[in-house]
């Protein structure tokens, strides 16, 4: 028992800050870069990634465990969970439109966006490949959306102050977006030590 | 690979699409929002540019505040009468007469016309210079900068910078009002279409200041007060002001002004 809670702790702290999400393995960019002007909507975009990946990771699972593996066709694993991601958002926002207008109405567009956030498949297919069971799919999958608000939130920080910064011309705009990413993903760089 | 396993693939993934769509299908009679169908024909009414130029947040907003009584009409000024018109017959009453307006920069003095006082390198930011010594580097500290916060707020690609003033295009502009809140140095006005004559200067100082700040400064001598046949014109502060609502666009006062301050549109 201890040696699952132990294995589960590792996992969550490796996919959310050492092979950071955004950071390391440079998947879900577009949000990343597109959705980060401002602290309040990153953070809205970050807890909408963390509820839909958390969900997909687990329903993921479940169809690779009960479907493609009886049926041996585990080769149409991407185009299968592209299909179930797509019909989930859909489905998260009916839901949320008619039990938690709050909800939906502050995630707005964020949410049917994610359907084209790659991290959602990447973490699908990652946890196929690292073949983990239905509960470590879940885990993996919400705590590399942690990583992914941590990440998004940060930058959308420091966006924030580079706005009055005096940038050279050349530099304006996306040029010195992408560069801060690049120091972040140095910087996080600085976590492989941990485990 | 055998026919089989096409087979099976095609089976097995047609079989998960027709599971997913019926899910959807269902689900989304379960979890039907009943929506007023007036809400839906407004919102199909307005322009969709959820500019917020009517104080809702975007068309969506408008459309249910319309249906719940909390607007006009023709709060919409983006659409203007068309539109008003469109959704009164929608919700069943009268649309009010609506006035198209559009945004005037009240101010002419372009690089031409004034001077500067000294380089200024810094963020090219209107609210930004407003905090270096003696409000900018411009003659006049009253005038418009010239840092276009106002274009960049514009929905409507419809005011610009021209030689070192912004100038809005009358016939993009929609009157959204977001360049008038973008505007630190409040020079921006809504004014009928229809305005002929305008004072195209914001500057509250004395004559003789003004006069040495600018070369069309409005000095407020007050000769456009007496030459008006209608009585639309009022000095405030060395600063004179047009009615509109008066003003019959004759074109005395632009006549008489020493300064052309007084412009036509």
């Amino acid at each position: 028992m201890l040696e699952v809670v132990k294995d589960l702790f590792v996992l969550m702290i490796s996919s959310s800050l050492v092979s950071n999400v955004v950071l390391s393995q440079f998947l879900g960019l577009c949000p990343f870069l597109g959705v980060s002007k401002k602290v309040n909507t990153a953070v809205g975009m970050g807890g909408a990634v963390i509820f839909v990946i958390t969900i997909a990771s687990g329903v993921t699972a479940v169809i690779y465990r009960f479907v493609l593996v009886p049926f041996d066709i585990t080769y149409l694993q991407t185009i299968v969970f592209i299909l179930v991601i797509a019909a989930l958002v859909q489905f998260v926002e009916m839901f949320l439109k008619k039990y938690v207008p709050s909800l939906y109405q502050a995630l707005g567009v964020y949410l049917p966006l994610i359907t084209t956030n790659c991290a959602v498949l990447g973490i699908a297919l990652t946890n196929v490949q690292k073949e983990y069971g239905i509960g470590f799919s879940i885990v993996s999958g919400f705590s590399t959306a942690v990583g992914f608000l941590i990440a998004i939130v940060i930058l959308a920080g420091i966006r924030e102050k580079i706005a009055y910064n005096d940038i050279p011309e050349s530099f304006r705009g996306m040029p010195i977006v992408l560069i801060t990413a690049g120091l972040m993903a140095i910087a996080f760089c600085g976590f492989s030590g941990l485990l | 690979m055998s026919i089989s396993a096409i087979l099976t693939a095609v089976a097995v993934v047609g079989g998960v699409g027709l599971f997913l769509g019926l899910f959807l299908g269902v689900a989304s009679i379960v979890f039907k929002v009943e929506v007023d169908e007036r809400e839906e024909a407004v919102l199909a009414a307005l322009p969709g540019n959820n500019c917020g130029g009517c104080g809702f947040p975007g068309c969506s907003g408008l459309a249910a505040a319309v249906v719940k009584g909390e607007a006009p009409v023709n709060a919409c000024p983006v659409g203007g009468e068309a539109v008003g018109r469109t959704i009164a017959s929608i919700m069943g009453v009268e649309a009010g007469e609506t006035v198209r307006m559009t945004a005037f920069v009240k101010c002419a003095g372009d690089c031409a016309k004034t001077t500067q006082n000294y380089e200024y390198t810094g963020v090219a930011d209107c609210s930004m210079v407003g905090y270096v010594p003696d409000g900018g580097a411009k003659s006049c500290n009253h005038g418009c900068l010239g840092y276009g916060n106002c274009v960049k707020a514009c929905p409507f690609d419809a005011i610009h910078i021209q030689n070192g003033i912004a100038v809005v295009d009358r016939e993009k502009c929609k009157a959204c009002g977001k360049c008038i809140a973008a505007c630190p140095k409040a020079l921006i006005e809504l004014i009928p279409y229809a305005a002929k004559s305008v004072v195209a200067c914001s500057s509250r100082d004395k004559g003789p200041v003004t006069m040495k700040a600018c070369q069309s400064g409005c000095i407020g001598c007050s000769l456009c007060v007496k030459v008006c046949p209608v009585g639309a014109i009022t000095v405030e502060d060395f600063h004179a002001h047009i009615d509109q609502s008066k003003c019959t666009g004759c074109g005395a006062c632009r006549e008489k002004c020493p300064k052309k301050a007084i412009m036509e549109l």
